[in-house]
């Protein structure tokens, strides 16, 4: 066993009390949170939103890329397609019971549609109000990417919009007008 | 008034005050701790969370009240109540102010001891009755610590025994009238500082609970109310040892200008403060650490006060034999 050495413990000791003293004049670390919200990063993953392009159409293509690399399974779409060709989705749920935030189905979505949003404060008092469906996934502007509208740089023919008359796109060629 | 009746104001006082005591003290040790650790603390409940102890409060009595089927049942209910007993006898010689404090024992010092020896056993019997493993190191633990703090607790009170030539704590304080015996008496009053923590297991001492390897220790089977018995003594005991630190060593109600009951709770507060910084700065020593320093450091350091003081009261009483 080790020498007790009483004078060196007491010394330290008493250090240690003082130390532990001045935090009395310490800045409190907590954040009293309801009374004062926390500073969120921009990039925070939270509630889970569905925006639309700059006309105001839905973005959402019904590609279910989202839902493939959900780990959680917790989106769950059908998709349809209007009478112009464009595809939307019929249904769109998502269970923010499961949801983990990881932010899988922002990163596959190919259209900017699915974004997360720095919003966490989704308490419900029942369970069945974490299901939230198009209507309540939907907003109005193009979220993240104020910019950017699918349909109009796409190549995809729909309504109103045919092959060639997309943003920095060629009208098509004609192959056979090519031949010498 | 009455005799009979200011006896039983008395009575009144000590007891309301003592268990109003015990839960706000519960709400302060959160705070301060909180304080001491850079966060709040319970702040909600009340103004500044005041309030926090009677919510849990509610709230543990509401809770099932579960013996377990293989623990003993009788030992086992009457083991929380122990604690909180004695702790409450004991506060009944503790002399509060002039006039103040339950009865005047000429042997209140003694008394005191003799109780909170007795509280021992609510830790070893709720640690035996509980019937589990760890219910029973904790309480293994508790007797092995009280039994050797308990020695030189009593060793280091005999200094100031013998500085006012008398056990009675009415006595002992009219004693300090000229100087408090923390100067005379320093190395007693550390050495009772130390031993008292050890006697109510708080934290730097709480070998017997242990959190962090025994679960809860002796009372890691108690649940509810019976729990909160625990709790309530723990804090008794707290105010205990802080009261009579104030009492030995600080003069008591003696003090300038204030009036001499606010002079005791005053004193009182500050070790009950001091109590709980311990509790935030310091880790728990080790079993065999603990009663080394017990038996080697504080047992020879309490007879050498013991020797000089003596020796000092006999040639300031004219020396030689008496």
């Amino acid at each position: 066993m080790r020498r007790l050495r009483p004078g060196l413990g007491l010394v330290s000791t008493l250090r240690t009390l003082w130390r532990v003293f001045l935090h009395s004049f310490r800045r409190r670390v907590t954040v009293q949170y309801p009374d004062e919200k926390p500073d969120l990063p921009a990039r925070w993953r939270g509630r889970i939103i569905l925006s639309r392009d700059p006309d105001g159409g839905e973005r959402c293509v019904g590609c279910y890329l989202c839902a493939a690399v959900c780990p959680v399974d917790c989106i769950a779409l059908q998709a349809t397609e209007d009478e112009t060709g464009r595809r939307y989705p019929a249904f769109f749920r998502i269970n923010f019971s499961r949801c983990i935030f990881c932010g899988f189905c922002e990163e596959a979505c190919p259209t900017y549609a699915i974004q997360l949003t720095p919003d966490f404060e989704m308490g419900e008092e029942r369970r069945e109000s974490l299901v939230y469906e198009k209507e309540d996934l939907l907003i109005d502007g193009p979220g993240k990417y104020p910019g950017y509208n699918y349909y109009r740089v796409a190549g995809l023919a729909i309504g109103g919009k045919d092959k060639g008359e997309a943003e920095n796109e060629e009208p098509p060629v004609d192959l056979r007008s090519l031949l010498p | 008034m009455t005799e009979t009746a200011r006896v039983w104001l008395n009575v009144g006082l000590v007891i309301f005050g003592a268990l109003t005591l015990a839960p706000g003290l519960i709400w302060l040790e959160r705070r301060l701790l909180a304080l001491w650790q850079d966060r709040y603390g319970p702040n909600r409940v009340g103004p500044f969370g005041i309030l926090q102890s009677l919510a849990d409060m509610i709230k543990i009595f509401t809770k099932e009240d579960w013996i377990p089927p293989f623990a003993d049942r009788a030992v086992f209910v009457i083991a929380p109540a122990v604690v909180a007993v004695t702790a409450l006898m004991s506060l009944a010689v503790v002399p509060v102010a002039p006039g103040i404090g339950v009865v005047d024992l000429n042997v209140g010092l003694l008394y005191i001891l003799a109780m909170s020896s007795l509280g021992a056993y609510s830790v070893v019997l709720g640690g035996w009755s509980s019937n589990s493993k760890y219910s029973l190191l904790g309480g293994l633990r508790s007797a092995a610590q009280m039994i050797s703090y308990e020695v030189f607790m009593g060793l280091s009170l005999a200094g100031v025994a013998l500085l006012a030539g008398t056990f009675d704590l009415r006595g002992i304080v009219e004693a300090q009238r000229g100087m408090w015996f923390a100067l005379p008496q320093a190395a007693g009053l550390v050495v009772f500082l130390i031993a008292g923590l050890a006697e109510t297991h708080r934290l730097p001492f709480d070998l017997p609970e242990a959190e962090s390897e025994l679960v809860a220790g002796f009372h890691a089977e108690y649940s509810g109310m019976k729990f909160g018995l625990f709790f309530v003594g723990e804090y008794l005991g707290v105010v205990l040892v802080a009261a009579l630190v104030s009492v030995l060593f600080f003069g008591g109600w003696l003090g300038p200008g204030l009036h001499p009951v606010l002079w005791f709770l005053a004193k009182t507060l500050f070790f009950i403060c001091l109590f709980i910084l311990f509790r935030a700065a310091l880790p728990r020593p080790r079993y065999d650490q603990l009663m080394a320093w017990g038996w080697k450091v504080a047992l020879p350091l309490t007879l050498i006060n013991l020797a000089v003081t003596g020796a000092v009261v006999v040639a300031r009483s004219g020396g030689g034999s008496p």
